[in-house]
């Protein structure tokens, strides 16, 4: 039997196929515009003269004799030390990750499972601290931190975000647990299992699908942080994304603006990697909160 | 659950929460009350064969003592909210006085900062939330008819603008639109205006933002929306069929209602988000033609002399303008939950 509900007219198809090209040219084009752009000199990538510079790297050729050039690659590497920054964002995310899906999944299975009114009461404060800006929160860390000389320093940015990621985690990871019939930590706990041994060895085992996509979300937060980690860090301990817009400040030297374009490249890398491999997760862990209620 | 057990389960992340949100925005309530010191001045005479001359100089010692004294600063009540920077009651009201029609009074309290940062801040919201609302479904409904080996590519690619990181992302587009850029050529010839730019046009930096903010977060509303159409049972949408509905009336009084929760669901969460942008006015350095209230917050904490008081007054504004969009959406949870338990 096929199904008439699903069929459609040529010329329908062809407008709605269209529609879908365009907006995956949309979508896609400005980052393979920038990953092309970022192997030319400054004068193709922002040509005066005619745009089809950037494609065809006139400049570049005039400039270094080949058609391509690392010299962004190696001044924001090399010269700028972008690979300190690289670590230090390595260690905020990796620690804010993981911190923050320990505390959650503990809160999240203790709000899945209470049927008390508090437990709705934390989840609508927790929703209203997910809509606070995050720089309102920032102007009010800076002055104590300055007084109790914890400014600047990687824990200190670690603990903040994890704090800002938790009304999230918490939401999230209480959906996905909402899903696990409440039968199986209680069938546990008959058999002599305490709450803790229930929700480590019989919950948390089942739930991996559900802490994945929160900590990738996780990941993403603290990944793509810019307020935070631009306010509350030394300039020793700056981080990725902070690094980049330090760049911006010096776009006035020739080739200066190379080396953001070529970290930018550089910071989108891990994050494309993310989408090829965790995908599926992703989309299950944006329509978590919306579908399933 | 008993209360004992629930109370260890949640009380780190309870912790976590009340240090370093609740507290922080009692920090900024105290914070937006006081204002800098003043300089401690000193007044000498210096006497020499031509006259006396009074001269004031700065006694920085003194001024450094008295800020190690009182971080805080000098207790000042309400007067960060009404200055200039901030409510700017009495230019507001100076304006008003003095204004030769309603679109004269509207420019000149577009140029006091905070204004200019609420009406980029509530358009961009306003305008871009909606946007991002129809062009998801759009995409949706066209990515749902795509042959099956297609989904996967166009949902990673789709996925792209909304996983980037803000500032990288229109970093991106910035440097396409900017007057050297390759978009930014193409305006020129399109509009036949060479010097046509986003630094010289506020008009042009406005929609840009507001189109990068609908690049950034269609695929979110587009995902949501594509989850949802699959749960559309088929038989509905059969029975529609097979009692006259066209493809129109289908979308419109079958699929359509199905994703009303989702269109809630998105609005809520793009309210939130849109109303913090902050790194596109950044990336495209466009201070002085679209600013937010997320920018002056930060523009004040990393100025040279950092603007504690001020940069309060304006988060606790903005902790008012998130309370008041969420209103809506509290007050109906509290009557579904007031329902329930009655």
């Amino acid at each position: 039997m096929t199904n008439r509900a699903q069929r459609r007219s040529t010329g329908l198809v062809i407008v709605s196929t269209g529609f879908v090209l365009l907006w995956i040219i949309i979508a896609a084009v400005p980052f393979l515009w920038t990953l092309w752009g970022s192997f030319k000199v400054q004068g193709d990538f922002f040509s005066k003269a005619d745009w089809a510079n950037a494609i065809f790297g006139v400049r570049t050729v005039i400039e270094t004799g080949d058609f391509f050039t690392a010299n962004g690659y190696i001044g924001a590497w090399v010269e700028h030390g972008f690979g300190e920054s690289v670590i230090n964002t390595s260690i905020i995310v990796v620690s804010t990750v993981i911190i923050s899906l320990t505390l959650g999944t503990l809160g999240g299975y203790a709000l899945a499972r209470s049927g008390f009114k508090y437990s709705f009461w934390i989840l609508m404060v927790a929703l209203v601290f997910r809509a606070m800006p995050h720089i309102t929160l920032v102007s009010g860390y800076l002055l104590p931190f300055f007084e109790w000389n914890i400014w600047g320093y990687l824990p200190t940015s670690i603990i903040v975000l994890v704090a800002i990621n938790q009304p999230f985690t918490l939401w999230m990871l209480h959906s996905f647990f909402l899903n696990i019939p409440k039968d199986m930590d209680e069938s546990a706990m008959v058999d002599g299992c305490t709450r803790l041994q229930a929700f480590w060895h019989v919950i948390i085992p089942v739930m991996w699908p559900g802490v994945i996509t929160t900590g990738l979300f996780s990941f993403l937060l603290a990944y793509n942080d810019f307020a935070v980690t631009s306010s509350l860090l030394s300039q020793d301990n700056q981080t990725m994304i902070p690094k980049i817009a330090s760049f911006l400040g010096t776009t006035q030297v020739e080739g200066n603006v190379m080396f953001a374009v070529a970290a930018v490249v550089s910071a989108m890398v891990p994050l494309f990697i993310l989408v090829v491999f965790f995908q599926r997760h992703i989309v299950a862990g944006l329509t978590a909160g919306a579908v399933k209620g | 659950m008993p209360h004992r057990t629930f109370f260890w389960f949640i009380i780190p992340s309870l912790v976590a929460m009340v240090l370093f949100i609740a507290l922080p925005i009692v920090s900024v309530l105290i914070q937006s009350m006081h204002s800098e010191h003043e300089q401690v001045l000193i007044t000498s005479e210096n006497c020499s064969p031509f006259g006396c001359k009074q001269e004031t100089i700065i006694d920085t010692k003194a001024t450094a003592l008295l800020k190690a004294e009182q971080p805080l600063g000098q207790f000042i009540g309400l007067e960060n909210y009404t200055n200039r920077s901030h409510l700017a009651f009495s230019e507001v009201s100076l304006a008003w006085d003095s204004k030769k029609d309603i679109g004269d009074f509207f420019t000149k309290i577009l140029n006091l900062p905070f204004y200019k940062a609420l009406s980029f801040t509530l358009t961009y919201t306003f305008v871009v939330t909606p946007f991002v609302i129809l062009l998801g479904l759009a995409i949706a409904l066209g990515v749902n008819s795509l042959p099956k080996f297609a989904k996967g590519p166009t949902i990673f690619v789709s996925l792209l603008p909304m996983i980037v990181t803000p500032l990288i992302g229109s970093l991106i587009l910035f440097w396409m639109i900017d007057s050297d850029g390759v978009l930014g050529a193409a305006l020129q010839y399109i509009f036949d205006d060479p010097a046509l730019s986003l630094k010289a046009s506020p008009m042009l930096t406005w929609v840009m933002l507001i189109v990068y903010g609908i690049w950034h977060s269609a695929p979110f509303s587009f995902i949501v929306f594509y989850a949802g159409l699959q749960t559309v049972p088929a038989d509905t949408l059969e029975a529609a069929t097979i009692d006259g509905a066209n493809r129109w009336q289908r979308i419109r009084y079958v699929v359509v209602p199905y994703m009303k929760p989702l269109v809630v669901f998105i609005t809520l969460m793009q309210l939130m988000d849109n109303f913090r942008v902050f790194e596109p006015i950044v990336s495209f350095s466009s201070e002085a033609s679209a600013t937010s209230l997320s920018w002056i917050i930060y523009n004040d904490l990393t100025q040279d002399t950092q603007l504690f008081g001020s940069a309060a007054a304006t988060s606790m504004l903005t902790i008012v303008g998130v309370a008041i969009l969420l209103l809506p959406v509290l007050v109906r949870t509290w009557r579904d939950f007031n329902r329930k338990t009655h």
